[in-house]
């Protein structure tokens, strides 16, 4: 049962409250607060961080793109930063749920809840996303991917640890990126599927290639064959289709009444793939 | 169960209440304060019935913890124009037949509110996106659209004068 909220100003206040007993840290809550009534999770103390001003910013550091733990799905998406140099990113944050929702729900939580369709994740992994995580015994760093541990379950300990922000390369001239995603509605409908790249092309030869597609696995799934068979390839419409082919090959949707068919969306799957990169080659040709 | 004070600009007064940590927004507004015009649908963040604006952003009332409120600036429904002089949002909405059994219409007047506080001349596009989170089984969205567009217009023109 709830006997605290604690609205926390320093990340230090944050590390010290979860010290105290059953204690757990609440981002925008849009989904901890339904998990909490639904008693899929307990605490005793909510720990807020919205109030910390050193976790509101989205900056460009030595070429890195840090998102603060407070910054919503809504200013990711408004954030010029965001628009020029991760505009992956920007898309995917504004397919979230519904403004509301998207005022509320914090990119980090987006990767916090580990759901492996979060359209934000999604594009994280793609940029190739670092998260910081805190604990009173210090920093450490892990790539957004390797925190997943199954489905909606994170490696990271919302009652011990405090991810403060997210960090990724800010994309090159010569680096591309798309965000496709296939729902039934515009708004508050959850993905059949998506899928983010981004691209790194030089001298019109694939430098490297990231390709994420979800909900696949348990987790935003790297089409890691097709990253690989790509790498120094011309680009054009074969060796496109061949990646393609190979990504979806990788991937094992399974049958879904919210989202169709196995079947079906592993052969949509593969259409989805092939236009996200192309798109994200026509961007990284400029 | 542990209980806290909760200070708020509300409607642009200040108000104080002892509330329970546990509460979301909504709780508050409509037990304690009485304020039932914000609606409650679904409880779970997915029909926008109950959205009010916090700190100039549209946010759905049901899941927003009531602690976190702590000194923000809330707008609900009951502080939009009075029954002398209605906001152009429901005077269009009343005007275009926007509202129908009217259970959406509190939630969807905010969501257009936020819209037209920051954007006075909006797209159709934009006002989808800006009521897309708010869910009516009634009116099909065209003429709740129509009561957006005429709205923004009459602010302008109340601007002008
Ligand atoms: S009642 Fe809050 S979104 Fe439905
Ligand atoms: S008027 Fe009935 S739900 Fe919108």
């Amino acid at each position: 049962m709830l006997k605290d909220y604690v609205r926390a100003q320093t990340v230090d206040e944050v590390l010290a409250a979860l010290q105290k007993g059953d204690a757990r840290v609440i981002a925008g809550g849009t989904d901890l607060i339904l998990d909490l009534q639904a008693e899929k999770v307990s605490a005793e103390i909510l720990v807020d961080i919205n109030s910390i001003d050193d976790l509101q910013n989205i900056e460009l550091v030595d070429g890195q793109i840090r998102i603060g733990a407070a910054v919503t799905h809504q200013q990711a998406a408004e954030s010029q930063l965001v628009l020029d140099s991760a505009p992956v990113l920007a898309e995917a944050c504004r397919s979230v749920g519904s403004l509301q929702i998207r005022n509320t729900g914090t990119v980090v939580g987006n990767v916090i809840n580990a759901q492996p369709a979060a359209d934000a994740a999604v594009a994280l992994v793609a940029l190739g996303a670092v998260a910081e995580i805190k604990t009173e015994n210090g920093t450490a760093y892990q790539p957004v991917e390797d925190l997943y541990t199954g489905v909606g379950k994170s490696k990271i300990d919302s009652t011990k640890q405090l991810v403060t922000a997210v960090q990724f390369p800010a994309l090159l001239p010569n680096q591309g990126s798309a965000f496709i995603r296939l729902a039934q509605r515009g708004a508050l409908a959850l993905p059949v599927l998506n899928v983010a790249v981004v691209a790194s092309l030089v001298n019109h030869k694939v430098e490297w290639v990231r390709i994420v597609m979800a909900p696949v696995a348990p987790r935003p799934l790297r089409a890691v064959e097709a990253e690989n068979m790509l790498r120094g390839r011309e680009v054009n419409e074969q060796n496109i289709l061949e990646a393609a082919k190979a990504a979806a090959a990788r991937a094992n949707p399974r049958d879904s009444a919210l989202r169709g068919s196995g079947q079906y969306r592993k052969s949509v799957l593969e259409t989805l793939v092939k236009r996200g990169l192309s798109e994200a080659f026509n961007k990284a040709q400029g | 169960m542990a209980q806290m004070i909760l200070k708020m600009i509300l409607n642009g007064k200040p108000v104080e209440r002892r509330i329970s940590p546990g509460d979301t927004l909504l709780d508050v507004l409509r037990g304690d304060l009485g304020l039932s015009g914000t609606k409650k649908g679904c409880g779970r963040g997915e029909c926008g019935a109950c959205t009010v604006i916090m700190n100039g952003k549209a946010v759905n009332s049901c899941i927003v913890p009531a602690p976190r409120a702590m000194n923000a600036r809330i707008e609900t429904i009951e502080g939009i124009g009075t029954v002398e002089k209605l906001h152009p949002l429901q005077e269009t909405f009343i005007h275009c037949g926007a509202i129908q059994c009217g259970f959406c219409t509190p939630g969807m007047i905010m969501s257009a509110k936020a819209l037209l506080d920051k954007n006075s001349n909006p797209t159709r596009e934009e006002i989808k996106e800006a009521v897309a989170g708010n869910i009516c089984r009634c009116t099909g969205y065209v003429k709740i659209e129509e009561a957006i567009m005429m709205a923004a217009e009459m602010i302008k023109r109340e601007r002008r004068k």
